[in-house]
């Protein structure tokens, strides 16, 4: 009972600490990702370096297999056996890559939080929902399996889920779509995480259910302070929540910044021609509409820009040769090609 | 939950019936004259009529079933052809024989095929994965007869460990029943054993690529949690079946291992009723193991409802 008073009062307090704080909740340098296959080495990841602050909302927008799941899962060590990773990653004080796994398993159950795609898949099946959303916080927090249980009511409170002390022992199968996503969050807030990384959580709802849980997750934030990583096809969604964006390609980041500058004077030739693609800018709920083309394969990366074969600029024969280098072309706002803000 | 139980009771009861009509029907079918076969040399006509007057033999067909059903509802199946004794008593006289060996058998496969399966899966492509997939191929592989005759070749004949054939009960003498059921037990459950260990790797390794997997490791958990509270728990719901499958047929007698081990089980019975064409005891013998397998289905499901929630029982 103590420790659910405690952690009230710890909720309200850390909020305002977390806003004025500066220093990066997550910071990624030059991270790689390489999956052996077997067909070769596919290189996922081919050198990403970023940052969240906390109650900031970083996006990551590309194609599908640009490698932003990948990032993600490498940055918080979950990538899969077969992938070799190398880079710096610093979660809060800890430089994670150095750590021996155990420890980085503790750390990251403890100040970050998980949102997958597919809340259909994402629940274990034949665990109730109430045991899922804390278990996370018995192992970190030692909380008692009654403190859990209460913990895990409040907790799906929070998330908007009616009669939660009721629900809080039913199974992920009598829950719907966005309700299981609201489960979800739920869990991954359990231990008050620093650091919530949603990746495309919406994508497999309906559109009215994704723009609730687009919500719900900005009122969490604002009311928490929780730094966010946000992956996401949508646009709309990036322009509406994210502080900064980045844009993927290939294994890398091809255009980053705040998004502002991003939207309002989008630089790649790649970012260009998502933002032209969407018809409606106010509209929500549109996927990356195709580009002519398709991305590169993993497994055989361009030595130059990988969007060479599909650029509409590709004003020099250097582009197929040479890897563009990251320009600053603003404030916090760089650009990977030899011909910022060209148009064909 | 009583309603369901209840119900598949009588649904077990009805496909009880049909296997009495299909037994009785496929009997009418086999060549051969029990009561000639019964009689041998001593063969006269007017024994032979009145035999076959007093099993109800000389009745029409539909007549005959009708009895024979009747007295069964009351627990008579019949007297034996062969020795006159009640074909009831008979079968279930061999019931804890080939109870006991089926149970000892699938208790050894499961303490086998768990830890094996598991770790094959959790670990693949690791040595205890090759050794369980080659385990896995020699014991469907290798016949259990072969098998057998090799465990009596070396545990009783060259150490002189274990006899190499007999039966005691359990409850006559517990030790030296031991002795005797583990040869026949460890043939038995060296196959089962292989079939499991595939089945239950390669049902952990599809839990574990499971997004909810991915989800229990994202939250931090110790791997062995991850492993026992969220890989184990749904990965072990369809091995149930295939353990209640394996019981189920082991139940009903291991004909080829009972006969080479002199195991006086269901499966000797029923082998030596075929070959006297001892009718009414073959019919029991059947009867009495669709029963088994209808209770072991039963009891699947009822376990299923437990381990799934998914499942509801109305
Ligand atoms: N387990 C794996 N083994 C081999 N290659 C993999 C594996 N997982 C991902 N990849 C490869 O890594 C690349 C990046 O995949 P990733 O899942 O990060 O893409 P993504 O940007 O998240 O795409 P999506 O929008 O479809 O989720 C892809 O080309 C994919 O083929
Ligand atoms: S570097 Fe060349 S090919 Fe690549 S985006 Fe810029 S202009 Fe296009
Ligand atoms: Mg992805």
């Amino acid at each position: 009972m103590s420790d659910r008073t405690e952690r009230s009062e710890g909720r309200e307090s850390v909020p305002s600490q977390r806003r004025t704080s500066d220093r990066p909740v997550l910071s990624v340098e030059d991270l790689t990702v390489t999956v052996g296959t077997r067909r070769g080495p596919a290189h996922a990841v081919a050198g990403v370096s970023w940052q969240v602050r906390a109650g900031e909302t970083f996006a990551l927008v590309g194609e599908s297999g640009s490698g932003k799941s990948m990032t993600l899962l490498a940055a918080t060590g979950l990538a899969p056996r077969a992938a070799t990773v190398t880079g710096r990653v610093r979660l809060l004080d800890s430089e994670l890559t150095a750590l021996p796994d155990d420890r980085r398993r503790r750390l990251r159950g403890r100040h970050v939080g998980f949102v997958f795609q597919d809340p259909m898949t994402s629940l274990n099946p034949v665990l109730p929902v109430g045991r899922q959303v804390t278990e996370a916080a018995e192992e970190h927090l030692g909380l008692s399996r009654r403190a859990a249980r209460d913990r895990a009511v409040e907790l799906l409170d929070l998330v908007g889920i009616p009669s939660a002390a009721r629900r809080v022992d039913a199974y992920p199968h009598q829950f719907s779509g966005g309700m299981r996503q609201r489960v979800v969050i739920a869990m991954a807030l359990a231990c008050e995480p620093d650091l919530l990384i949603a990746d495309e959580p919406t994508t497999a709802l309906d559109v009215t259910t994704q723009a609730q849980i687009v919500e719900l997750v900005a009122d969490l934030q604002q009311r928490l302070g929780t730094a966010v990583v946000w992956v996401t096809h949508d646009l709309g969604v990036v322009a509406g929540i994210a502080d900064t964006v980045a844009v993927m390609y290939g294994g890398r980041i091809v255009e980053q910044g705040p998004v502002d500058a991003v939207f309002d004077t989008p630089t790649h030739p790649y970012t260009r021609a998502l933002l032209a693609a969407r018809p409606d800018p106010s509209r929500r709920g549109e996927d990356l509409v195709a580009i002519p083309g398709a991305p590169p394969s993993p497994l055989d990366l361009p030595p130059g820009c990988a969007f060479w074969p599909r650029c509409p600029v590709r004003a020099d024969p250097r582009c197929a040769h040479e890897l563009p280098p990251l320009t600053p072309v603003g404030d916090g706002h760089t650009v990977r090609t030899f011909y910022p803000g060209e148009t064909p | 939950m009583a309603r369901f139980v209840l119900r598949r009771v009588l649904q077990s009861a009805v496909v009880l019936l049909g296997v009495t009509l299909v037994v009785f029907l496929l009997l009418q079918l086999v060549p051969g004259d029990p009561v000639r076969v019964a009689l041998g040399t001593r063969f006269d006509p007017q024994t032979y009529e009145a035999l076959r007057a007093r099993a109800g033999l000389d009745q029409p067909l539909p007549v005959q079933y009708a009895s024979y059903l009747g007295h069964a509802l009351t627990g008579d199946l019949g007297v034996s052809f062969r020795t006159g004794q009640p074909v009831s008593r008979i079968v279930l006289e061999r019931l804890p024989a080939t109870l006991s060996l089926a149970v000892t058998a699938v208790v050894f496969a499961l303490l086998v095929a768990f830890p094996l399966g598991i770790v094959a899966a959790v670990r693949s492509g690791s040595a205890v994965d090759h050794a369980a997939r080659v385990f896995s191929q020699f014991g469907v592989s290798v016949p259990d007869f072969w098998m057998g005759i090799m465990g009596i070749l070396l545990f009783a004949g060259v150490l002189g460990w274990l006899p190499p054939s007999g039966y005691v009960a359990l409850t006559d003498d517990p030790g030296r029943w031991a002795t005797h059921v583990a040869l026949p037990a460890v043939t038995v459950g060296l196959v089962t054993a292989s079939i499991l260990t595939r089945f239950i790797r390669s049902s952990v390794l599809e839990v574990l690529s499971a997004d909810y997997v991915r989800t229990a490791e994202a939250k931090g958990l110790r791997n062995r949690v991850v492993i026992l509270r969220h890989v184990l728990r749904n990965a072990l719901i369809p091995v149930v079946t295939v353990v209640a499958v394996q019981l189920a047929s082991l139940l009903g007698g291991v004909i080829v291992i009972e006969v080479l081990f002199a195991w006086p089980g269901i499966g000797r019975l029923t082998f030596d009723a075929v070959q006297a064409r001892d009718y009414p005891v073959l019919q029991g013998a059947v009867l009495l193991v669709a029963a088994l397998f209808l209770l072991v289905n039963l009891l699947v499901d009822i376990l299923y409802a437990r381990l799934d929630p998914r499942i509801t029982v109305r």
